[in-house]
């Protein structure tokens, strides 16, 4: 006898995800890259990349390293600005019946602000990604999420000029991430996504160069995963918001490591580079193992975890 | 534009450190257009993790193992063992199972060809030049010339002799053909063939000289460039160049995978090209 269809849909911050698997912010451009090879219908979410006020021409070359399980980037947030995205991308994602979440950053506490305002105006965004977490630029990114006090007052203020779930992306470079996890969630964020890169290095020996032109990267990939599941976990113990687990997923299992230990959605990253359909083989994996393990609803297994 | 999971057909030494690889790639030959290149991935486990850009060299059809049976297309690339990466897909054999997507970029712009047609490779940067050559020898003269530190690195240059190309080789060791840099063999062509239109690939100290002599002349140039790459689909934003008018104030970066891996001379920066790794270094892995 056929099993029945397991239900694989949750809700992040009143977004309703037909699945939990959505792109990292970075790694899927503005979604139309990604179109001509996966039905982007059949993701839980589109993530675009990081956005700012005005456009931003990221860092010098070279921007990427590989390492072993993982790559460095430096790219810097290069991305159209708020105005292009709005003028060109945004007819395309209207399109696609598929939640979109905008990430977005300033460079400072007002950029924050006056982004998340131009955003809160558009039906076509479901929900905003809050980017406090990117270890390559100087100006915003990790500055704001690495001191909770200033991490607080930038989701107080873009709480205040937004309309729409509020997700915020934290990084795993500081001591305590639960710290930060507790600071965000009292200043009005409705969910996290756990975690940005970690900040990382690589050197040539033979020129004793850095690989990268910025010197250092952010590290993504399955090198990193194990940490991104220890940091989940924790954050899931600290907080009551839905939590987003992200680093490393490339399939079904690594996906479900997250969803066990108490996220209630991921984000695919860096495989995504690698194979631009995983998401929809992580997808099927969890389908596949639902039905296996006789479970009717995802739910069943988020926050499963036995110690 | 497609992921395909295929399987190699052959993978063979063609010159020492240098291969050939034969995968099947059914379609793809209807779409590949001369400069388009591939995202390979070396295996299907996550060491190396990323997949490696390569151009293609040619599309063909092979004839089936049964009667009946339909023929076997396939793509093929040339490469050079570098790094662990092409130092893996060296130890591959036929019929192990591979990943391929493309074919992506936007390749040569064949409207530009009104004038005589010269390729200028150099070692690997030979391979985007096959296909095109193919195309340019259906309405007119190709020339190519073709250089090498030794005679190891020309590769397959009588491929392009049996489609009707004149090629002229030079090594720098003198081991093939005339002794000194390619350049100086450009330069002489371009005295015989002012009106030519140059199409160039190969390792970056060598298209800079090409651009240098291209633009004094006012010679219409073009060039495929190689770039460490992520993702090949224009998503990691890794593989940037600097454009033409690029400043610090007013930063202007093109993608190799998407806005490339052809470009007008024109487009690009060149003024520091020979500092940047964006440009053609080849894969070092």
């Amino acid at each position: 006898m056929e099993r029945k269809r397991p239900n694989l849909a949750v809700e992040i911050a009143g977004i309703k995800l037909k699945n939990p698997v959505m792109p990292a912010s970075g790694t899927f451009g503005y979604g139309e890259e990604f179109a001509p090879y996966l039905d982007l219908e059949r993701i839980g979410a589109i993530v675009t990349k990081g956005l700012s006020l005005k456009p931003k021409a990221g860092n010098p070359t070279p921007r990427i390293a590989e390492t072993s399980g993982g790559m460095l980037n430096a790219i810097g947030l290069q991305n159209v600005g708020v105005d292009a995205f709005i003028e060109t991308k945004i007819p395309f994602l209207r399109k696609v019946k598929t939640p979109t979440i905008v990430n977005f950053f300033g460079n400072t506490l007002e950029e924050y602000g006056e982004v998340a305002r131009r955003l809160s105006d558009l039906p076509e965004v479901a929900g905003v990604e809050l980017n406090i977490s990117c270890p390559n630029v100087k100006q915003g990114g990790i500055v704001f999420g690495t001191d909770p006090c200033a991490a607080a007052d930038v989701v107080s203020l873009v709480r205040k000029h937004l309309r729409k779930p509020l997700i915020v992306k934290l990084t795993p470079n500081v001591t305590d991430i639960t710290v930060t996890a507790r600071a965000v969630e009292e200043a009005g964020a409705d969910a996290i996504s756990c975690i940005n890169t970690l900040t990382g290095m690589a050197v040539d020996v033979r020129s004793r160069r850095p690989r990268l032109a910025n010197g250092t990267g952010g590290l993504s990939g399955p090198a990193i995963r194990p940490i991104a599941v220890r940091l989940v976990h924790q954050v899931v113990q600290t907080v009551r918001i839905p939590v987003i687990g992200v680093g490393g997923i490339g399939c079904a299992e690594d996906a479900l490591e997250f969803l066990v230990v108490g996220a209630t959605a991921v984000q695919v990253g860096t495989a995504n580079f690698i194979d631009p359909t995983v998401m929809l083989s992580v997808i099927g994996g969890i389908e596949k193992f639902c039905i296996e393990e006789g479970i009717g609803d995802i739910r069943e297994i988020i926050g499963s975890l036995e110690l | 534009m497609n992921n395909y999971r295929t399987k190699i057909l052959s993978n063979q030494e063609i010159s020492p450190g240098y291969f050939r690889m034969r995968i099947l790639a059914p379609g793809f030959g209807e779409t590949a257009r001369p400069g388009q290149f591939i995202m390979f991935r070396v295996q299907l486990s996550q060491s190396p993790l990323l997949r490696r850009p390569f151009g293609v060299f040619r599309t063909g059809f092979l004839p089936p193992d049964c009667e009946g049976q339909p023929e076997k297309e396939y793509l093929e690339i040339l490469y050079k063992v570098v790094g662990s990466g092409t130092g893996i897909m060296s130890e591959l054999h036929e019929g192990d199972r591979v990943e391929v997507l493309g074919p992506l970029g936007k390749g040569f712009d064949l409207e530009a060809a009104a004038g005589e047609k010269i390729l200028v490779g150099g070692g690997i940067g030979l391979v985007p030049l096959y296909m095109l050559a193919r195309k340019l020898t259906e309405t007119g003269r190709v020339r190519l010339l073709m250089g090498g530190r030794t005679r190891d690195d020309i590769l397959a240059v009588t491929e392009f002799e049996r489609l009707g190309v004149e090629t002229y080789v030079s090594t720098d060791d003198g081991s093939l053909g005339e002794e000194g840099l390619v350049t100086n063999v450009l330069e002489r062509k371009l005295d015989k063939y002012p009106d030519a239109v140059v199409y160039a690939c190969g390792p970056m100290p060598m298209l800079e000289a090409v651009q240098r002599i291209c633009t004094r002349r006012g010679t219409p140039l073009q060039v495929s460039l190689e770039a460490l790459m992520a993702c090949g689909v224009g998503a990691c934003l890794g593989c940037v160049v600097k454009g033409s008018g690029h400043s610090e104030e007013t930063p202007r970066y093109l993608c190799t995978c998407k806005e490339g891996p052809v470009f007008r001379a024109e487009q690009l920066d060149w003024s520091r090209a020979g500092e940047e790794n964006g440009y053609c270094e080849g894969c070092k892995s």
